[in-house]
C-alpha cells in the first residue's frame, strides 16, 4: 500500500486536521493565494472555456488511443538510443530502477518532484538498498529532511507548513541560523543542495508530458532542479504515469498552458524543462544513458471504464485548491499522497475500496472542483459513482444505512406512505421539541442535531395549506 | 400561464411560509398555480449516497406527478437540479429516460422562472432591512442560475444588499454530508456564518431549503441574532419586515 500515509482510521486522521490549527491557518491562507492567482491567469488567456473544452478534447483523444501513443513513444526513445521499461505494479517498476542503479554502483540520486515515484514508493526501495536519495524540489526537501513527513498537496507539497516551521526544521536538521524570510529558505536550500547535484550519479526525473511524436518529456517546475537533475548526472530515469502522454508538440502547447494556469496561476511556471533521450555526440549537456520507466499501477483497469476521466488528470491541483473539505481537514486526512477531491477519486480506483472507501463520501459535492479542473473532469459526479459502487456493487455500505434509505426509498416512491408519515412527524418529535426547534434529536437526527438545530415538521403542512386555500377552508 | 409547483419535501414540512410566498408571487403574476398532491421527495439523498436503485421509485412517483405539468417550478435550486439528473438516473431504459428528458425541459428553480420565463426583475417588494444572500452549490454550479435571485433582490425596496465574503463557498451541507461528515460540515457551517458576520447583516436569505437548514440551525444552536429567511419570503414581501 506504497500510496498510504499516516494512521489507518479515516476518521482519526480527519480529526487530527481539523485539531491542528496551524496546518488549518497555513493551508487557508495558501487556498485563498492560489485561488485568486489561478482566476486572474485564466482571465488573461482569453476564452477559458474553450481552453478547457480542448483540454478535455485532447486528454479523452489520447486516452482512446493510449496503446498507439504509448508504442510510438517507446519507439521514438528506443531510436535514440533510450531504455523504455514497462511496469505493471509498483514492485516491477521500483525493481527496475534498482536494478539499473545497481549496475551503475550509484550510491547518491538526485531526484526532481514526481508524483508517480511519491505512489510506487521508490524513495524507500531505494533507500532501503543504502542509496541516498536527494529530493531537490524545495517543498520536497523540506518533507525528506523533516524525517520524511509525507506530501500533502500534489503541487505545493509541503503547504500544510508555514515558513516558521520550515525555519524550525531546517534549524534542528541542518544547523540553519537565518530567518524565515522566504529568499533567505531559499537561497540556504539551494546552497545545500548544489553541492548534492554534482555528486549524484543519477537523476530521477518524473515526467508532466511525455510527446509520443518524438519520445521528448516536459517536466514543469518552479525551480529549475528538473533542468540540474537531467543534465548533471550521467545516467538518467524518467518515471511517468502510463496516462501521462500528449500526442504532439502541439498538444503538449495546449496542455502546459492549462496545467500551469490551472495550478498556481503562473502564465508559464518558471521553468519547462523538455528532453529528448541520452545525448548525442553533437550535444554537450544531457545524459550518457537514459530510461523511460512507464507505470501502469492499476491505470489499465480503469481505462475504459466509467472511470476513465480520472485519467485525464494533469495534476494541476486546482481542484484542491478550492475544496472547502481539503481546506478544513489537510491533505493527510486523505491517507493518501493524492488528496483533495482528485484524490478521493482516483485513490480508491488506485489502492481500493478496502482501505479507502471513506474517501468519496468526504465531499459535500458542492461541485467547485468540477468548475475549475481544466480538462473538465466531472469530479463531484465521479464520486457519486463510487458511492454507487460502494454501495450496490461492493455492498459495503453498513446495515443501519442500507435499511434507513431502503425505508427512505419506499416512502418517497409512494404519496400514500410519505403524506402519512409527513402528518405523524410533528406528532413524533413532539417529545424532542422545544421552541420551535429540535437541540437533541433521537437516533437518525442525532449526528444533525449534534451540531445544530433541526425546525419542527409544521402540523399544517404545505399541502394542506394549498388543499384549504382552494377549498376555502 | 399554468404552473405547477414541485415543493420539496424540506418546503412542504419545514418552511410552509417559503412555499405559500411561492404561491402568491407566482400568483401576483398571473400564475395559475397547482400542486400534484401526490408528490413526495425527489429522491436525491439516496441518489447522492449511492443508492441509485432505491431512488428510481421516487423519481418515477414524480415523473408521473407531474407529467401533465405545462411548467414545473421549485423554490429550491438543488431539488430542481434533482430533476434534471432523472435522465441519468435512468439511462439505458428508454420509456423513463425519455420521460425524465421531458420533466428536464420545463422544470425550473422558482427565481430563474421568474426572471427567466416571466420576464420579471421587480417582484414590487418592499422589505426593509441590511441582508446578505448565500449562493448555494446546485443551483450555481449545476443549475447554472447565478445571477436571477441578485437581479430580484436587487429591486426590492428598502432592502440594503451587502456582499457575502467567499461567497461561493459550500455551506457543509451536502445532504447526507452534513450527518455523515459532521465534523467537517461543522467546520464549514462555522466559516459560512463568519463570513455573513462580516457582513453585519441582520438577514441572511438563500434559495435552498436544504442550505437554510444548515446555516440556520447552525445559527440558532450558536444563539446568534442573523434571521435566515427564504428568497421567495422576502420577494413576496410587502414591506413588513
Ligand atoms: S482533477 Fe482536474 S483540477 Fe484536479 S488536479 Fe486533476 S486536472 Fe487538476
Amino acid at each position: 500500500m506504497p500510496m498510504h500515509i499516516g494512521e489507518k482510521e479515516f476518521s482519526s486522521r480527519v480529526n487530527k486536521g481539523l485539531e491542528d490549527d496551524f496546518m488549518r491557518g497555513a493551508v487557508r491562507s495558501a487556498q485563498g493565494r492560489l485561488q485568486t492567482n489561478r482566476a486572474k491567469a485564466a482571465d488573461e488567456l482569453g476564452d477559458w472555456e474553450e481552453w478547457r473544452y480542448l483540454g478535455q478534447e485532447i486528454r479523452q483523444h489520447t486516452m482512446e488511443n493510449l496503446d498507439f501513443y504509448l508504442k510510438q513513444l517507446s519507439e521514438k526513445v528506443a531510436e535514440r538510443g533510450g531504455h523504455v521499461y514497462f511496469a505493471e505494479t509498483a514492485e516491477d517498476a521500483n525493481n527496475y530502477v534498482k536494478q539499473v542503479i545497481n549496475k551503475k554502483n550509484a550510491k547518491k540520486v538526485a531526484k526532481s518532484k514526481s508524483m508517480v515515484t511519491e505512489e510506487i514508493a521508490l524513495n524507500d526501495a531505494l533507500e532501503e538498498q543504502g542509496c541516498e536519495v536527494v529530493e531537490t524540489d524545495l517543498g520536497e526537501y523540506i518533507l525528506q529532511i523533516d524525517d520524511h513527513d509525507p506530501p500533502s498537496h500534489i503541487v505545493a507539497p509541503a503547504l500544510h507548513k508555514n515558513k516558521e516551521q520550515i525555519r524550525d526544521v531546517f534549524k534542528d536538521k541542518l544547523g540553519y541560523t537565518n530567518t524565515e524570510k522566504p529568499e533567505e529558505l531559499t537561497l540556504f536550500a539551494r546552497e545545500q543542495l548544489r553541492k548534492e547535484f554534482l555528486a549524484a550519479d543519477v537523476g530521477i526525473t518524473g515526467c508532466n508530458f511525455a510527446v509520443a511524436e518524438s519520445g521528448s518529456f516536459a517536466l514543469v517546475t518552479n525551480e529549475g532542479n528538473a533542468r540540474m537533475v537531467s543534465t548533471l548526472p550521467k545516467t538518467q530515469i524518467t518515471v511517468m504515469g502510463m496516462e501521462r502522454i500528449v500526442p504532439t508538440w502541439e498538444e503538449l502547447d495546449v496542455m502546459v498552458s492549462l496545467l500551469t494556469r490551472a495550478a498556481v496561476g503562473q502564465k508559464l511556471t518558471s521553468y519547462v524543462t523538455a528532453l529528448t533521450g541520452p545525448k548525442d555526440e553533437t550535444e554537450v549537456d544531457g545524459p550518457e544513458e537514459f530510461h523511460l520507466v512507464i507505470v501502469d499501477n492499476g491505470r489499465s483497469k480503469i481505462l475504459g471504464t466509467e472511470f476513465q476521466e480520472a485519467l485525464h488528470c494533469i495534476r494541476c491541483a486546482a481542484c484542491i485548491n478550492v475544496c472547502p473539505v481539503y481546506r478544513h481537514v489537510g491533505g493527510h486526512a486523505y491517507g493518501s499522497i493524492y488528496p483533495g477531491p482528485i484524490g478521493a477519486v482516483l485513490t480508491p480506483l488506485l489502492g481500493g475500496y478496502e482501505d479507502y472507501k471513506e474517501l468519496p463520501y468526504a465531499s459535500s459535492l458542492c461541485g467547485a472542483c468540477t468548475e475549475v479542473c481544466p480538462v473538465k473532469i466531472p469530479l463531484h459526479e465521479q464520486l457519486i459513482l463510487h458511492r454507487k459502487k460502494i454501495v450496490e456493487d461492493e455492498k459495503k455500505s453498513g446495515f443501519g444505512e442500507n435499511v434507513a434509505m431502503s425505508g427512505f426509498g419506499i416512502m418517497a416512491g409512494s404519496s400514500r406512505l410519505f403524506n402519512t408519515a409527513t402528518r405523524m412527524a410533528p406528532y413524533l418529535v413532539t417529545p424532542y421539541a422545544k421552541d420551535n426547534a429540535i437541540s437533541k434529536g433521537p437516533g437518525p437526527v442525532k449526528p444533525w442535531t449534534d451540531i445544530r438545530d433541526l425546525p419542527v415538521p409544521q402540523k399544517e403542512r404545505f399541502r394542506d395549506w394549498f388543499k384549504s386555500r382552494k377549498t376555502g377552508g | 400561464m399554468k404552473v405547477s409547483l414541485f415543493i420539496t419535501c424540506i418546503g412542504d414540512i419545514f418552511y410552509v411560509n417559503a412555499g405559500k410566498a411561492s404561491v402568491e408571487l407566482l400568483e401576483r403574476f398571473g400564475c395559475e398555480v397547482d400542486f400534484p398532491v401526490t408528490q413526495t421527495c425527489c429522491g436525491q439523498p439516496a441518489y447522492n449516497s449511492g443508492y441509485h436503485e432505491k431512488t428510481k421509485a421516487a423519481a418515477i412517483n414524480m415523473i408521473n406527478s407531474f407529467e401533465h405539468a405545462e411548467y414545473v417550478v421549485c423554490p429550491s435550486g438543488s431539488c430542481a437540479y434533482m430533476f434534471h439528473e432523472y435522465e441519468s438516473l435512468f439511462k439505458g431504459d428508454s420509456k423513463w429516460e425519455e420521460k425524465a428528458g421531458k420533466l428536464k425541459q420545463k422544470t425550473f428553480e422558482l427565481t430563474q422562472f421568474l426572471t427567466e420565463i416571466l420576464g420579471v426583475e421587480d417582484t414590487g417588494a418592499e422589505f426593509h432591512g441590511k441582508a446578505t444572500y448565500h449562493s448555494s452549490c446546485h443551483m450555481t454550479r449545476l443549475l447554472g442560475v447565478t445571477e436571477a435571485p441578485f437581479k430580484l433582490l436587487r429591486n426590492v425596496k428598502g432592502l440594503e444588499l451587502i456582499d457575502l465574503p467567499n461567497r461561493h463557498d459550500c455551506c457543509g451541507f451536502g445532504g447526507t454530508f452534513a450527518v455523515k461528515m459532521s465534523s467537517i460540515s461543522e467546520q464549514m457551517v462555522d466559516e459560512k456564518i463568519e463570513h455573513v458576520e462580516e457582513t453585519k447583516a441582520n438577514f441572511l436569505i438563500g434559495a435552498d431549503g436544504g442550505c437554510l437548514m444548515n446555516i440556520g440551525g447552525r445559527i440558532q444552536r450558536n444563539e446568534k441574532s442573523i434571521k435566515v429567511m427564504h428568497i421567495a419570503e422576502v420577494l413576496n414581501s410587502r414591506g413588513e419586515a
